[in-house]
């Protein structure tokens, strides 16, 4: 299970992580660049693939699964959805004071290339504690297989 | 498999959260009866949590469980970890004792009252 959070050892892992440990030390406090985005995307996903299948992995908790859209065109897988704001203190707006915001809000879109191998006929997604895990196979000519001696 | 002897068997059935976990992202807001924190804890189940209180510091700790094949070999990674862990300060007038959780979809939702006396109250003025 562990296995999809290790990654060989080439450089572009690596600094992606250096980053988000910087992250996690210096915490944003919006008082940055009136423009700047947050660091973070939504929902993050962490790709993987097995000798049958490209594994698409997207972390959005509190996402109700039939709200979600995931679809599959030219080789571009895409999940696109919304999350609601938090409602629960809204009918007494008045006096709630905000001390953190950083779970994100609103409309979300995720575009992934899909390899050249993958059969965007044969996909399925399920949603499990706010994971949703997309997969779709190789096709058939692409999977490794042996060759027989004759 | 099991060659090794517990001495003392671990009390906590939650998972231990080893020491690099990532920060999960909340929302902490206040009111006049208590305190609302909703943390995003994509994939950790119900058995995969543990919130602590230890004196006034209050420690959420999870695990998420993933389903993914054996074989599967990384290409692209953003969320590096599957643990999860945030500590915050609970200041006196909030109760400890009466803190509410409810985990759904990945997303936990805490309620921390505040103490009855620390309440906003009205003191109504008799005419006499």
């Amino acid at each position: 299970m562990n296995s999809s959070f290790q990654f060989a050892g080439s450089l572009f892992p690596a600094l992606t992580q250096l980053q988000q440990q910087l992250d996690e030390v210096f915490r944003m406090d919006g008082t940055a660049n009136i423009r700047a985005l947050s660091g973070r995307t939504f929902p993050a996903v962490n790709i993987g693939s097995t000798p049958d299948a490209v594994e698409v992995i997207a972390f959005a908790p509190g996402i109700d699964p039939k709200a979600l859209q995931i679809t599959i065109d030219k080789g571009l897988l895409v999940i696109s959805g919304e999350r609601a704001e938090n409602t629960e203190n809204k009918e007494r707006e008045d006096d709630v004071s905000v001390y953190a915001q950083e779970r994100f809000t609103g409309q979300f879109r995720r575009v992934i290339s899909l390899p050249e191998d993958a059969d965007p006929n044969q996909v399925h997604a399920t949603c499990r504690d706010g994971i949703v895990r997309v997969s779709v196979a190789k096709r058939e000519s692409a999977k490794p297989r042996q060759i027989a001696v004759n | 498999m099991n060659d090794r002897t517990d001495v003392t068997k671990s009390t906590e059935q939650a998972p231990r959260v080893p020491e690099s976990a990532l920060a999960p992202a909340v929302d902490i807001s206040e009111n006049d009866v208590g305190i609302e924190l909703v943390a995003d804890l994509p994939g950790v189940p119900k058995d995969g949590l543990s919130i602590k209180v230890d004196g006034a510091n209050l420690t959420i700790e999870g695990s998420a469980q993933i389903d993914v094949p054996q074989n599967l070999e990384p290409l692209y990674g953003e969320i590096r970890s599957r643990h999860f862990r945030r500590s915050f300060t609970l200041s006196r007038e909030l109760d400890p004792s009466r803190i509410e959780a409810k985990l759904a979809n990945g997303v936990l939702r805490m309620h921390i009252p505040k103490s009855e006396a620390a309440r906003p109250r009205r003191i109504e003025v008799s005419a006499l």
